[in-house]
């Protein structure tokens, strides 16, 4: 009997380890750089870290929805790097030698950002939503299409050519910190804002619910009344919006763009939400969780580049990082028998 | 070696909440047919699954032939001579029959030095089955073009060419036609003559009372008792079942039909073998039943009305009105609800925990400021479903698909309450139910009724229609051929309607 009872107790911490093995492999190697270099916990690491994830975060919440309902959008970094652009474009300086449009007063930034999401939602949205609902393509095909319509776009847009010489008010507000405290940035702030909505949308409205519905079970979702068009449709709006906004903070950060900025985002939105919990069988996935699956990116990724390992071995490590997380984490998901 | 094939000796199972089995015993002897009975969530399907090795055993023995055995996955149990057909079927929709009753253990054959799936064999062995057990289905067919029905008696030739010493039947018949279960119960003759020991699992009890040698029954996870059938009664099962007198099967009336307020009218399906010039009304507080075989199209209308399936023509009024429904959006914003017969399919959302199964058709009817959902007053309401229905969860939160089936039924009928509509129309509503829980159905559906709407119940079970039904409508081959009330609503007359267009 008291062999079973210590059973039962080594048990529950393999399942504390299990449950708990992304925060644990998070901390500890951040531990271990931390001791090999000092500098890794510095004010200006860890406000570089968090202005990271704060644009990935943006991206990796706008693919969420799309995701727990069964779908996918591979056009998201696409996306991301056509409305940087964009950005970058109408907010470039008056006195800027080779700017895109000679005759164009930079406008206010924020109008524009609104525009450009808005714009997004109803274009690059509205046709994801349709091609995949009323045309009946696969998603990953379709948004795979779309991938490439809006790299094509964006090549045009901006003539193959770099765009720089940003007005300064966008770009300092990009590298700025929140009410000047030194540890946050501007662009984590609104990040925050972008978590705080979705959560609610998720959590505390219809919306949420019949998209956890939907993703569950789409027959039984339609005989519940539920708008099964319309639900996906909206799901690749609110996703276009975010990677607008995700697209207007990139360009600001990185100072400038070109046609290929963002590329290839969306693989690492999607495999940051997974790891957090979103199922590819749909119904699941918390906000919380997105947030933990992005941190253990992009803080890997500074890692990597503090112990001053070759940028092609980050490759293999990130690989290697997808592949462990997942399969580690998805143990908890697992039913047990 | 003694006389058993199988025994059973105090299992015990607990998922987080519940104890699914306290003690349970089962012995089973070659040859006989032993069934399982109890209510839903008594602990038959995982006493089940804990033999195949779907769920592991917490404590007690199981000894096969003769010696004590710990079974570790279902592929051990069928190496071991152990098959099941399970409550809810998996099938393969696009393979063909013989590809899914040699689903993982193909027959191979040697090209050189590799093993390659020998295709020729398996279809002729599959089709040599099929025949052999009188199943007039074409081994290389599609398993998807067949009915639900169908598709069970595939799984069931399934667990017959695993020659099995002990075969598992988890409700078998609970989409199955009359003929098709007399086709299993012939099945299940043969077997046991070969020595084959069969558990069967049902709520049906002639079914039970025809075909088994013993009956253990089950409540809440305990082992109540076994006895030799031929010992048994009706009466004598369910109080057993249910732990106490249960008088009556149906509860007495207490609705009065008011004027017709519900009228359906020349409704024709967009296919070909589908219904055809359906049109019938339905009164304002009456009890509508809908009889007919399997195959009568029955279900198809219901669908049609509900905005699910494609018609040609077809109107719906309500109170004189004519509705516009599209879609099943469009039914309920009209007051129309239907509970599907395919709950698996398009009734339950698995992964959702049993608060956002019950929510999930009336989310706006609690939204605060219009926008936020009050998630007090939605826990109010599941919790009052919970106890007016009687469902066994270890709590609101539980993952519907941790529920025994009757259960999940439960709470399907629950969503429906939640809404409120005035048109109720229930696909096979007590199917895979116990008579408990039928009961509370019926008292249900009665209330509803004398509340003033109108319900509209689909069932192939017609002592059930014949005792809760103010008039019934009976259907053969996609037309209606003929209601039925007062003196007419008996068994003769209905059979006899519902075999109108038949040799
Ligand atoms: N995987 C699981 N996780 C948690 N609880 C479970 C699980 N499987 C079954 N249960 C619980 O165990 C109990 C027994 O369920 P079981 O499915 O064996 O009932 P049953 O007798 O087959 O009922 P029915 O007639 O409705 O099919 C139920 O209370 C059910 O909720
Ligand atoms: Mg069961």
């Amino acid at each position: 009997m008291s062999e079973k009872v210590s059973k039962e107790k080594k048990f529950d911490i393999v399942q504390f380890l299990v449950n708990n093995a992304l925060i644990i492999l998070i901390v500890s190697s951040a531990i271990f750089v931390g001791l090999q270099n000092p500098r890794f916990f510095s004010m200006a690491n860890i406000k570089n870290l968090l202005a990271n994830t704060s644009v990935r975060m943006v991206i990796a919440l706008g693919i969420s929805g799309v995701l727990i309902m069964r779908n996918n959008d591979l056009s998201a970094g696409r996306q991301v790097g056509l409305a940087g652009c964009i950005c970058a474009t109408l907010l470039q300086r008056a006195d800027y030698a080779s700017k895109v449009y000679p005759n164009l007063t930079p406008p206010n930034m924020w109008l524009v950002c609104i525009l450009v999401m808005i714009g997004f939602a109803l274009t690059f949205g509205v046709i994801n939503g349709l091609v995949v609902t009323k045309l009946h393509v696969p998603a990953f095909i379709g948004t795979y299409g779309m991938q490439t319509i809006v790299y094509g776009i964006a090549l045009i847009f901006t003539g193959a050519q770099p765009i720089g010489g940003l007005i300064n008010e966008y770009t300092e507000w990009a590298s700025g910190s929140f009410l000047g405290i030194q540890l946050i940035p501007n662009l984590a702030i609104i990040t925050a804002i972008v978590m705080l909505v979705m959560w609610f949308l998720y959590n505390h409205t219809p919306y949420g619910k019949k998209m956890y519905a939907i993703g569950g079970n789409p027959d039984a979702a339609e005989v519940s009344g539920i708008n099964t068009t319309r639900m996906t449709i909206v799901s690749y709006m609110i996703a276009a919006a975010l990677f607008a906004l995700a697209g207007f903070m990139l360009a600001a950060k990185a100072g400038g763009t070109s046609s290929n900025l963002a590329n290839g985002y969306e693989l690492f939105a999607i495999a940051g939400c997974t790891i957090g919990g979103v199922s590819v069988n749909g119904g699941t996935g918390k906000v919380s969780g997105i947030l933990m699956g992005v941190l253990v990116f992009e803080i890997l990724k500074i890692e990597m580049t503090f112990l001053g390992i070759d940028t092609a071995w980050t490759y293999i490590v990130q690989g290697i990082v997808i592949v462990v997380a997942i399969a580690l984490d998805i143990r908890k998901y697992i039913a047990k028998k | 070696m003694s006389e058993y094939i199988l025994e059973m000796k105090d299992i015990c199972k607990s998922f987080p909440g519940v104890k699914a089995l306290d003690h349970v015993s089962l012995q089973l002897k070659p040859g006989h047919v032993h069934s399982l009975m109890g209510e839903n969530g008594a602990g038959k399907s995982t006493l089940m699954k804990c033999l195949f090795g779907i769920y592991k055993k917490d404590e007690g023995q199981i000894i096969y032939d003769g010696e004590e055995v710990t079974i570790s996955d279902p592929f051990d149990a069928l190496q071991k001579g152990i098959a099941m057909v399970h409550q809810e079927l998996m099938p393969i929709r696009d393979r063909s029959i013989a590809e899914n009753i040699y689903c993982g253990r193909y027959p191979v054959k040697k090209i050189g030095p590799i093993k390659v799936i020998d295709h020729e064999k398996m279809n002729s062995d599959a089709q040599a089955l099929l025949d052999d057990l009188g199943l007039g289905f074409k081994a290389t067919e599609k398993l998807g073009t067949l009915t639900a029905s169908q598709m069970q008696l595939v799984e069931i030739a399934k667990a017959v060419s695993a020659d099995a010493k002990i075969i598992i039947l988890d409700e078998p018949t609970s989409s199955l036609t009359l003929k098709e279960v007399d086709k299993l119960f012939e099945i299940i003759r043969r077997l046991t003559a070969k020595g084959c020991g069969v558990i069967y699992i049902s709520h049906k009890m002639d079914e039970i009372l025809q075909i088994s040698d013993e009956v253990t029954i089950m409540r809440d996870g305990q082992y109540i008792g076994t006895w030799p059938s031929d010992e048994l009664t009706t009466e004598f099962i369910i109080a057993k079942e249910v732990g106490r007198e249960l008088k009556d099967l149906y509860p007495p009336k207490i609705n009065t039909p008011g004027e017709t307020i519900f009228e359906v009218k020349d409704f024709d399906s967009v296919l070909d073998n589908s219904f055809k010039d359906c049109s019938f009304s339905v009164r304002k507080g009456e009890i509508f039943g809908v009889a007919g075989l399997v195959g009568a199209q029955r279900t198809e209308l219901m669908e049609a009305i509900y905005g699910l399936r494609g018609i040609t023509s077809g109107t719906v009024y309500y109170n004189g009105q004519t509705l516009k429904i599209k879609n099943p959006e469009d039914a309920i914003n009209n007051g129309i609800a239907l509970i599907t017969e395919d709950r698996r399919g398009n009734g339950i959302f698995g992964v959702l925990s049993i608060s956002d199964n019950v929510a999930v058709a009336s989310l706006n009817d609690y939204l605060l400021f219009r926008v936020m959902l009050d998630h007090k007053k939605i826990g109010e309401v599941v919790d009052k479903s919970i106890q007016e229905l009687s469902i066994k969860t270890p709590s609101a939160k539980t993952q519907i698909k941790n529920l025994s089936g009757g259960n999940q039924q439960k709470v399907i009928i629950s969503r429906w309450l939640a809404k409120e509509p005035e048109v109720l129309i229930m696909d096979e509503p007590t199917r895979g139910i116990d008579v408990g829980a039928k009961y509370e159905i019926y008292s249900i559906i009665g209330r509803l009724a004398s509340e003033g709407k109108t319900i509209i119940v689909v069932s192939s079970e017609m002592p059930e229609l014949i005792g809760i039904c103010d008039r019934i409508m009976v259907m053969c081959e996609g037309r209606i051929t003929g209601i039925v009330e007062g003196e007419d609503m008996n068994q003769e007359k209905i059979m006899e309607l519902s075999t109108k267009f038949m040799g």
